[in-house]
């Protein structure tokens, strides 16, 4: 079956930034997106799980989205410019999609 | 004094604070036990409806007079300036950089929703009776301390693009706690006595049985935080904790005095200037003050003032009210 390179970038942030954060998605271009609630983690700020936070505004998401190669790079300065200062990570990897006109 | 000892001892001993204990000890003691997110979700919604609505109900017998107004207005000035004192005394005896402080400083001057409600239940279990518009200045009281610590940091920094914009501010304002605190309140006014009334056996019969499940909850969460954040609380930060509240109940006792409110009510306004914010302010500053260490402001307001404003503080600050206002 024909396949398409694709990459898909994978933001896991506070949720309280998660509305910024797709805002900012979508006018750099991004067609859809995917979002996960994280259960727990551990990094540099130290050890966290969503069991131990009183409301949803402490909690972590993970926003997902594929976009073509070329967008990459407008997607990604859109994306920091809202996570710049805040907690959170951001990875791209190379993925392949069967429907690219989708993304 | 024996009356004092008398309250804090039927505080200490009443179902509601033990729930707390029983749900501290157990995050301390690394127990699984925990409340599913969505039940907490529920109770708390529950308990602000409930809350609200009896306020609501209240002033519709009450009626409406210029106090109400005046009421709000000193809320909202005590919100924004009780950070501004609590900014001073965390410079003088604390470390913290000016940013922390100030992220500290604005959870002070905002209110605990949990602590007015325990406090309400204790008022009510003692038979004294407060002005149902407490709960509009609650809510009142929420939002300006964010505005002084971030004025605090901006007037520092000469402006460095940090502040509230106009999406932060409609998210403060419009937070899930002050819409359903304040939408119930206005139904409770509408419907009035007869309103209550009709669903008394849901919010008012079992309303101390889920602030105890919900404290149960409160303990857990405060347990954990003290647990994870116990390295960040040096003897100043600690100190502080516990001396801003009493510095903000005598706030609180000032003003109730001033507007001429009933013993309840200088009681509670004395519990909302002590209690420090740990919903609302949080968020704003993980957004508005990223830089801030979270670990300091939830650690001081949940691990440290939440418990002790609701085992002693409360038992004090009725007792100190019924001292200067009598009754």
């Amino acid at each position: 079956m024909q396949t398409h390179r694709a990459k898909r970038v994978e933001i896991t942030i506070e949720a309280v930034m998660q509305s910024r954060l797709t805002e900012a998605l979508q006018k750099a271009g991004v067609k859809g997106y995917t979002i996960l609630p994280v259960y727990g983690g551990s990094g540099r700020s130290g050890e966290w799980n969503r069991s131990g936070q009183i409301s949803r505004a402490h909690g972590m998401v993970q926003v997902i989205c594929i976009i073509r190669e070329e967008r990459l790079d407008a997607m990604l300065e859109a994306a920091f410019a809202v996570v710049e200062r805040h907690i959170g990570v951001v990875s791209v990897v190379d993925c392949n999609v069967l429907r690219a006109e989708r993304f | 004094m024996s009356e004092l000892f008398s309250l804090a001892g039927d505080n200490l001993l009443s179902p509601i604070i033990l729930s707390f204990a029983l749900g501290l000890f157990a995050a301390l003691a690394r127990s699984d036990l925990s409340i599913p997110e969505a039940v907490a979700k529920g109770l708390s919604i529950y308990l602000l409806f409930a809350i609200g609505f009896k306020g609501g109900a209240s002033v519709a017998d009450y009626g409406f007079d210029a106090r109400l107004g005046f009421s709000l207005l000193a809320g909202v000035i005590l919100s924004a300036l009780l950070p501004l004192i609590a900014f001073a005394l965390l410079r003088l005896m604390t470390g913290l950089s000016r940013l922390d402080a100030a992220a500290v400083a604005a959870h002070y001057g905002s209110i605990s929703i949990v602590t007015f409600v325990a406090a309400t239940s204790v008022l009510e279990g003692r038979g004294i009776s407060s002005e149902g518009y407490m709960v509009a200045v609650a809510a009142a009281m929420e939002a300006p301390a964010i505005l002084s610590a971030l004025w605090l940091v901006t007037r520092g920094s000469g402006g460095d693009g940090r502040g509230m914009d106009s999406k932060l501010m409609r998210e403060i304002m419009l937070n899930g706690s002050i819409v359903l605190l304040v939408g119930a309140f206005v139904i409770g006014w509408a419907t009035g006595e007869d309103g209550l009334a009709e669903i008394s056996s849901f919010i008012v019969a079992p309303f101390k049985g889920v602030l105890c499940l919900f404290l149960l909850d409160m303990g857990l969460v405060a347990g954990r935080g003290l647990r994870g954040g116990s390295g960040i609380l040096r003897p100043g930060v600690l100190a502080f904790g516990v001396l801003m509240p009493l510095i903000g109940s005598g706030f609180g006792l000032a003003v109730g005095a001033m507007l001429g409110l009933s013993l309840g009510g200088v009681a509670l306004l004395m519990v909302l200037s002590a209690s420090a914010s740990y919903i609302a302010v949080p968020a704003a500053m993980r957004v508005a003050l990223p830089e801030a260490n979270p670990s300091i402001y939830l650690t001081l307001s949940l691990g440290v003032t939440f418990p002790f404003n609701l085992t002693l503080g409360i038992p004090l600050y009725i007792a100190i009210a019924q001292t200067v206002i009598g009754g």
